[in-house]
């Protein structure tokens, strides 16, 4: 049984211009240990689904209309706002997208990273002040008993980000989301942050959503990927396949725009238009208006989600219907020549 | 830290030189007090007699230096009008004005709090409406008017509180009130705002994604945060209220040190003018002085600076 199993989770934003189906039937699985990255544009519901999951999407605009969300089998949209409150940080953690605020300004280390392990193990005195040196340590912080006593701006922003990641591991979680977890660092430090996090996932066996915009750092860390757009699983599939034969248009237009070295192109190919807005979505397909490979049913019907292969999905007509495709023939299942790996 | 106090310690008592020489200029500014201290019928003579035994013919100068002489060593010399030491004076209205202030500050801070959290955690509902109403109200009606509306109504045809004086606990409800409400309205509002971009913030995320029980994510991870615009305020309120008390305490027939610089001011009743002003002066200067203390001890940031 997956570790965490969302069913056509739907979140919904009510806003004073009409209804964004933000989150519209989005499922997916993580094993125990496994990675599924989270890949897509801005506004493409990533976060939105990640904050479903723990049921924290911003009130009173969000609303999750549907689905299921179940960890270890059990339901989480069925729980009571007090059994949610002892998931979050225990079973479920993540960590937020920007280090240098996600800790609180005007407590300490020592305060912000023990706060969870009172909370949620009941620990005090000598136990809790020792597990949270054990816990600063673990994430590769040195002289952790000192830094207990610091303030969020007396640290680097590396540093920072490790604590964020050992407030995170406490529990240890069953499931840990990472939104974006290495966006604002500095290329050197965002290695040693994946490092350690990939290190603390196969110690905890944790099972982990990696949300993220960057291809390469989904190639580095993720074993599955689900690519979103507009509020939906356009395609997802294991990162190897995917990154060698994308089935939907959108993935393969994200895989180019991507620079690699030792490539000959002059100019990265950039996906032309803007993502929808989520307000007033076309009939069809949501990527009609932006795909190279446009056919008449696309801007009618919505295609249906296809399997495409072993554990591989894709959300297009081209992949329903195999007969030859107007253009693009590149795309076609089982083709040798799809793009080269990143 | 202790350097910063210093520094600011010493920063109030220039400040209270400076406010001295402006107060010793401005007093004799308004007139003559023998004008409205003599009788209709006094003579040249009894004017330079009056001038001399007041020590009010000497030049500038001289009275200036002696005033401050004194002054330091608590002797505010002997008021025109009620041939009484200042000092003796101010010791009997001081504690009035004291608790009138306390009561009013401590009214508006269980007002206000509650009112600011609430405004921006429910923002846009009726409770954040209802705030919004009090502040408005609070910030734009004159406290005169207020503190007139409410006598008439309250005290005169309800009959429910004494419309002024000091008597027991009922008396203090009626200025309290309209003392405190300008305060009320402002730290309603700082907080209020501060709370909204508090929320916001990714540790308040953080802070929910840990677990945390709500209350505690509003009422100490954000507040925390969304006091130190209030407190950075709280100074100023402090001394808005010195001077709305003033106004109220004339109204309401208060005994307190606001009155008695309303009746000095008329009266041209140099040394107490004088020695309300610097009285004052201080505590605004040991409040805003606390202030910073405090707000070092709520902003790690701050207190590491120093």
């Amino acid at each position: 049984m997956p570790v965490l199993d969302v069913r056509d989770l739907r979140t919904h934003l009510i806003t004073r211009w009409g209804t964004v189906k933000a989150v519209d039937g989005v499922s997916f699985t993580v094993d125990e240990g496994e990675t599924l990255g989270l890949v897509g544009e801005s506004g493409s519901g990533k976060s939105m689904t990640c904050l479903s999951i723990l049921r924290l999407a911003p009130r009173p605009a969000a609303r999750i209309v549907g689905g299921e969300v179940r960890l270890d089998g059990d339901d989480l949209l069925r729980k009571t706002g007090r059994e949610m409150q002892r998931i979050r940080g225990k079973k479920i953690a993540m960590i937020l997208q920007d280090p240098m605020s996600s800790l609180n300004p005007v407590f300490s280390i020592g305060m912000q990273v023990k706060e969870p392990l009172a909370m949620h193990h009941g620990l005090r005195g000598r136990a809790l002040f020792s597990r949270a040196v054990d816990l600063l340590a673990s994430v590769g912080i040195s002289s952790p008993a000192d830094r207990l006593l610091a303030f969020p701006h007396q640290l680097s922003g590396g540093m920072r980000q490790r604590v964020v990641g050992a407030m995170a591991i406490s529990a240890p979680p069953r499931v840990l989301i990472a939104d974006e977890p290495t966006t604002s660092l500095d290329v050197t430090i965002q290695a040693q942050y994946l490092r350690l996090l990939k290190e603390l996932q196969q110690r905890h066996r944790l099972a982990m959503i990696f949300v993220t915009h960057n291809l390469g750092i989904v190639a580095r860390v993720c074993d599955r990927v689900a690519v979103m757009y507009a509020g939906r699983i356009v395609e997802a599939g294991p990162v190897e396949q995917i990154f060698r034969a994308p089935a939907h248009p959108y993935t393969k237009a994200l895989l180019e725009s991507v620079p690699r070295l030792g490539d000959t192109r002059e100019w990265l190919t950039a996906i032309d238009g803007q993502p929808p807005d989520l307000a007033a979505l076309p009939p069809g397909c949501a990527f009609a208006p932006r795909c190279t490979s446009v056919m008449e049913r696309c801007r009618v019907d919505a295609p249906p989600e296809v399997i495409v292969g072993e554990g591989r999905t894709s959300r297009c007509w081209l992949s329903v219907a195999p007969s030859p495709p107007r253009r693009d023939a590149g795309l076609a299942l089982g083709s040798s020549d799809g793009p080269p790996r990143a | 830290m202790t350097r910063f106090v210093l520094t600011r310690l010493a920063q109030s008592l220039v400040a209270l030189a400076i406010l001295s020489v402006v107060v010793f200029v401005l007093a004799r500014a308004t007139g003559d007090p023998l004008h409205l201290i003599l009788p209709m019928s006094a003579t040249e003579e009894d004017y330079a007699n009056a001038r001399r035994y007041l020590g009010l013919d000497r030049s500038y100068p001289e009275q200036y230096v002696t005033f401050v002489a004194r002054a330091v060593t608590g002797d505010f010399g002997t008021s025109l009008r009620a041939r009484r030491p200042v000092s003796e004076l101010i010791a009997a209205r001081l504690p009035n004005s004291l608790k009138l202030g306390a009561f009013a500050m401590g009214v508006s801070l269980l007002l206000a709090f509650p009112l600011g959290v609430m405004a921006a955690v429910h923002k846009g509902t009726v409770v954040d409406r209802a705030a919004q109403v009090i502040a408005v109200l609070g910030q734009s009606l004159p406290t005169f008017w207020v503190a007139i509306v409410l006598i008439e109504v309250v005290a005169g045809r309800l009959q429910w509180l004494p419309a002024g004086g000091v008597d027991g606990i009922t008396s203090y409800i009626l200025p309290g009130f309209t003392l405190g409400w300008f305060v009320v309205a402002g730290m309603m509002r700082l907080l209020r705002s501060g709370m909204l971009e508090v929320l916001d913030s990714e540790y308040v995320k953080l802070a929910r994604v840990k677990g945390v029980v709500e209350a505690r994510v509003v009422w100490l991870h954000a507040l925390k945060n969304a006091l130190i615009p209030v407190v950075t305020f709280a100074g100023i309120y402090f001394s808005i209220l010195v001077t709305t008390a003033i106004v109220v305490e004339t109204v309401f027939a208060w005994p307190g040190l606001g009155r008695l610089a309303y009746e000095a001011i008329t009266s041209r009743d140099f040394p107490v003018i004088q020695a309300v002003v610097l009285t004052t002066a201080a505590i605004v200067a040991v409040v805003n002085l606390s202030v910073d203390c405090v707000y070092g001890f709520i902003d790690p940031r701050i207190r590491y600076a120093r």
